[in-house]
């Protein structure tokens, strides 16, 4: 259904009353801001030499968060491809036929999913100390973020795996394909064309998730923030506290848009072409648990 | 079973709060994100934008930076908020923004046919959402208002890293003090979050065959 069918397009007063309206709203927007920025300025956070800061490479601020953007860069992407790969390797294991790989790898899947993101991080960082493997911060946050993703996306694969037009399969069982040349020829690489928009949508709570790294120290963007200002603190008081969380929050939010523009691209591409149907994807806060959702088996 | 009955105090209330959290920051999420996907599709143009920009930025901003705006930026104006409440307005505001996509998808659902008929029945734009649309809306997305639901349970953890005492917190708290027993924390902290979301996705599968609609 399209938002037009629910109400008539506005008429000459309508619209007049729509433009006054929007004056108002955008007069009181304005008001709010502007309320902002007046206590902003009474407790001089926006001095002009405050946020120059950012840009002047003699702080070394740029250079600082410029080197924590690569290390959330590199744990996001190693986690992602790690993630994917087993995620996809999961999905067929648990399509498997043979019920003593199947059920294993159910019961893998099912644990990760269940459990907090921040528990499996906590687990590999404070509690396997205790069984003497002592893991650092980039590798229990990467591998934190692996088990747990890899889990959800193996839901997604599945749930793609399972869309696919029961004919396809037959037709290749028909052919005299093997089971594992009709998972690898015909099914996979339908289910990723059709789960794309999910799972770059995945992709992306992944890279936001990495921003964890911040409470087990690992230092990323947000930790190189915080670091940075417990550095200038003790020199020149709580200056540039603000404007360092800002300019952090500023970079997630530009890559972020960034990879989801890109989504929104992968996907009008794959929706031009008339083969595949792609799933209407359901964000999910976090967990591409929108694999339930999709996939009609689940 | 000693462990347990030790640390049951402190497990019960971290539970609690991870409880209390999750409902309070369910409630706020659950309004705000219906009204948003009301201005979603509103006739008034910027209540459209307004909309799609807070569900745009929060859905791309992660969850840690949230916190922080609301913990460490707020009193840079002169609104501070305890830990607690910082982390359920920063828990509900972040998930308003997927539960609005969720009831969006919902409403995209519903036949137009139905829309055509209130119209020609001669209901208003809110009457037709409110009477007709909406709950047919609602009904159609009773399973990925779960998934969020439950992703929310758990993504409540990250108010551990801002001072406060849920299950996650609890996790880090034990394991230091019962380094003999990580197993048993372990155990201990899991279940506490099982014990959310198992009932949950039982009521909602319950719920959705109760609700759902034959077409």
């Amino acid at each position: 259904m399209t938002a037009p069918v629910l109400f008539d397009l506005p008429g000459p007063r309508a619209r007049a009353r729509i433009r006054i309206g929007t004056i108002v709203g955008a007069l009181l927007i304005l008001a709010l801001i502007a309320f902002v920025l007046i206590r902003l300025k009474g407790n001089d956070q926006l001095d002009p030499q405050r946020w120059s800061v950012l840009f002047d490479p003699a702080s070394g601020v740029p250079q600082a968060l410029g080197k924590a953007l690569v290390a959330t860069l590199k744990v996001a992407a190693l986690g992602m491809v790690l993630a994917t790969a087993l995620g996809m390797l999961l999905a067929v294991g648990r399509l498997s036929d043979r019920r003593w790989i199947s059920v294993p790898i159910t019961t893998v899947i099912e644990f990760f999913r269940a459990i907090p993101l921040l528990v499996v991080i906590f687990t590999l960082y404070f509690v396997l100390p205790g069984f003497g493997v002592r893991l650092s911060a980039y590798t229990a946050l990467t591998g934190g973020l692996v088990l747990y993703n890899m889990a959800v996306l193996a839901e997604i694969f599945r749930a793609g795996i399972l869309s696919v037009d029961r004919g396809q399969r037959e037709a290749a069982f028909g052919l005299g394909l093997r089971k594992s040349q009709v998972m690898t020829l015909i099914l996979l690489p339908q289910a990723v064309r059709r789960m794309l928009p999910v799972l770059v949508a995945q992709l992306v709570v992944l890279l936001k998730d990495s921003s964890l790294g911040f409470i087990i120290g690992y230092f990323e963007l947000l930790r190189q923030a915080r670091s940075l200002v417990e550095f200038f603190t003790p020199r020149f008081g709580n200056q540039y506290t603000f404007q360092l969380y800002v300019a952090a929050a500023l970079i997630y939010i530009i890559i972020n848009v960034a990879i989801s523009q890109l989504a929104r691209y992968v996907e009008r591409r794959t929706n031009r072409s008339r083969k595949v149907g792609t799933v209407a994807a359901v964000p999910m806060p976090d967990e591409g648990m929108a694999a339930v959702t999709p996939g009609p088996s689940v | 079973m000693q462990f347990f009955i030790d640390n049951f105090p402190l497990l019960r209330s971290a539970f609690l709060t991870t409880l209390s959290l999750s409902l309070l920051a369910g409630l706020l999420a659950l309004v705000l994100g219906t009204v948003l996907a009301a201005l979603r599709v509103s006739p008034v143009p910027p209540l459209r934008g307004l909309a799609t920009f807070y569900v745009e930025t929060f859905r791309n901003t992660p969850l840690t930076v949230v916190f922080f705006f609301l913990i460490f930026g707020l009193p840079q104006i002169d609104f501070a908020v305890g830990f607690f409440t910082g982390s359920v307005i920063a828990v509900g505001l972040y998930t308003a923004a997927f539960v609005a996509e969720a009831v969006r998808s919902g409403i995209n659902a519903v036949p137009p046919g139905q829309a055509e008929a209130s119209r020609a029945l001669g209901l208003s734009f809110g009457q037709s959402l409110r009477e007709v649309v909406l709950p047919q809306a609602f009904r159609t997305v009773v399973p990925p208002l779960g998934n969020v639901w439950i992703a929310m349970v758990k993504n409540t953890s990250i108010a551990a890293g801002f001072a406060v005492t849920e299950l996650t917190a609890s996790l880090q708290r034990l394991s230091n003090a019962n380094a003999g027993e990580l197993v048993l924390v372990l155990l201990a902290v899991v279940l506490g979050y099982m014990l959310i979301t198992v009932p949950s996705a039982f009521a909602v599968s319950r719920l959705e065959r109760r609700v759902a609609i034959l077409r």
